[in-house]
């Protein structure tokens, strides 16, 4: 019901400039499986894209506007705050982010805030400051307002660990049809399932969408040990135990001076 | 070289994990310690979790006191049943530990719990030992014996009851004081991620009157199955263990731990427990530091669940 809502403002707003907007998205992504081995230091993804003329309804227009939103899996977070209380620093208030995503890339080829104006990007969630992050406040879950201490706490310690980014060179337009949007993923991405979603605008407003995916995973040895480690834990703790003893007594095997 | 640990969820440099696992196994083979005090900040300092931190250098610290134990063994330097005696409150410590271990990691204070034990044991710890050695070295300058060692003298510790012989150890004690200072230790080693060397040597020494042919034998004993049943323990209800770090670690420290004996049986008693006491002493005031001096970011993220 929303999206249809939604559409149907997109196409208001663009018939009121122009006649009907008919533009359609391909895109491709360079790698849609990323495994995560020993030797995994980040890498980067690339995503290309073309913008094309719906069946020959319309000439293309002459400027576009990309942004591409990359989300990682969800998950629950809290963000602490410490205060001195008696002479020491204690964590004393926190407050819960429930499903947020444990990536999030908003790429785009200039900043969003001269894409379109500040209500259209609340509405599509575009920017880091406009993307719905959720906390639990009492029994209550909603988002605050932009400015509260402890979201712009947690943005910047996700900015800071490079999960979270908000980059306005990260899509370049080969033409004025043709784009590349790099990805970065950092050396410790979270596993799981990510949306791609990519939205064109023009003349302020968002004239094209589509959507993709990408999966990131632990491969190998890394998997094995993760998973025996959550599924396993008293087998693998034994395990490490005996691999410690084992150890132990090689070294005092190998170094022994009677 | 990076490689990339699978419970940490974050890549390190082997070599400097190995490097840190060679420095820190020198010190603990130079002193006869566990060295979990050194090594569980270190990887603090590099960015792992606290938590996994604490749950992988059990493990480590498992290793080195094997090797430790099998050499003293060799030379029948160990007392069996003061160590069993010991173990069997050590164990329960452990587990009472690790219990508040986790409890504290769901109310967000592990991490002041870590650095308020750190600095109160290592402060305390640490000047005891300073204080005791400086005497030492100074009574040695003046041509007297090093140690005040009474062996005959008794304390109030002695008037206990449940009294037990331990023969390898020629000492007649109350089994109260041990199971005491066997659960001290267990407890301690889960909640900090350390072996409890440091301080159990100078506690038997102090307490119950255990020769030091023994001593450190045992103490390696002790060491040896409460962090080895950490580590188990901390896999199956915390699932923190990192068993590729903890594995770089062990490497390291048994190597390092070699030269570390050698080096250390070239010094002089008093002299060693001085270097020890400033070092412990200096960790000390580190976490101090680390508590009363303002962070540089007041916030901190913590994850509670996937989704």
């Amino acid at each position: 019901m929303r999206r249809l809502a939604l559409t149907f403002l997109v196409v208001l707003m663009a018939s009121s400039i122009k006649p009907a907007a008919a533009e359609r998205l391909v895109v491709s992504l360079s790698n849609h499986r990323v495994p995560v081995t020993s030797s995994f230091t980040g890498e980067d993804l690339v995503l290309f894209g073309t913008i094309e003329p719906d069946a020959g309804k319309t000439a293309l227009r002459s400027a576009y506007d990309l942004v591409v939103t990359v989300t990682g899996p969800r998950h629950t977070l809290r963000t602490r705050r410490k205060e001195r209380v008696l002479g020491i620093w204690v964590n004393v208030d926190s407050r819960e982010f429930v499903r947020a995503p444990s990536y999030l890339s908003i790429l785009s080829n200039r900043p969003v805030s001269d894409i379109a104006h500040q209500d259209v990007l609340r509405r599509l969630q575009i920017g880091l400051d406009n993307f719905l992050l959720p906390q639990r406040i009492g029994a209550d879950i909603a988002d605050t307002v932009r400015d509260d201490p402890f979201r712009v706490a947690f943005v910047r310690l996700e900015t800071q660990h490079g999960l979270y980014r908000e980059s306005s060179t990260a899509v370049t337009f080969l033409t004025p049809t043709v784009f590349r949007a790099a990805i970065p993923l950092p050396a410790d991405v979270p596993t799981g399932n990510y949306a791609i979603d990519v939205k064109l605008f023009a003349g302020g407003a968002m004239v094209a969408g589509t959507n993709s995916a990408l999966e990131v995973i632990k491969a190998g040895f890394e998997q094995y040990v993760a998973e025996a480690a959550r599924d396993y834990g008293l087998f693998y703790g034994f395990v490490t135990a005996l691999m410690a003893l084992v150890i132990g007594w090689i070294g005092s095997v190998v170094f022994r001076r009677d | 070289m990076q490689i990339y640990l699978p419970i940490a969820d974050l890549p390190v440099n082997i070599f400097l994990v190995l490097g840190m696992g060679l420095a820190v196994g020198f010190i603990s083979g130079m002193f006869g310690i566990g060295g979990g005090f050194l090594m569980t900040p270190l990887l603090i300092f590099i960015g792992i979790s606290p938590a996994v931190a604490v749950a992988s250098v059990s493990s480590h610290i498992a290793a080195s006191s094997f090797t430790g134990a099998i050499n003293y063994w060799r030379k029948r330097a160990l007392d069996i049943a003061l160590a069993m005696m010991l173990l069997s409150a050590g164990i329960l410590g452990t587990a009472t530990g690790v219990w508040l271990f986790t409890e504290l990691r769901a109310v967000d204070q592990l991490d002041l719990m870590i650095g308020l034990s750190y600095v109160t044991l290592l402060t305390v710890v640490g000047a005891v030992m300073i204080y005791e050695s400086v005497r030492a070295v100074i009574r040695a300058r003046q041509g007297m014996p090093a140690t005040l060692r009474r062996p005959g003298s008794h304390t109030w510790l002695h008037g206990l009851p449940f009294k037990l012989r331990f023969k390898r150890s020629k000492i007649y004690v109350s089994a109260i004081p041990v199971w005491a200072i066997g659960f001290i230790i267990g407890f301690i080693g889960a909640i900090m991620g350390i072996g409890g060397g440091f301080l159990l040597v100078p506690m038997l020494i102090y307490f119950l009157r255990v020769p030091t042919t023994t001593v450190i034998g045992t103490s390696m004993v002790l060491t040896l199955v409460t962090m080895a049943s950490a580590t188990v323990m901390h896999a199956a209800t915390n699932h923190l263990v990192d068993g590729v770090l903890a594995l770089i670690l062990m490497v390291g420290g048994v190597i390092g731990a070699q030269f570390g004996v050698r080096t250390g049986q070239k010094m002089r008693g008093e002299r060693l427990r001085l270097l020890l006491g400033l070092l412990v002493f200096a960790v000390g005031l580190r976490f101090a530091y680390e508590l009363v001096v303002k962070p540089d970011d007041l916030y901190s993220l913590r994850h509670v669940r996937n989704e």
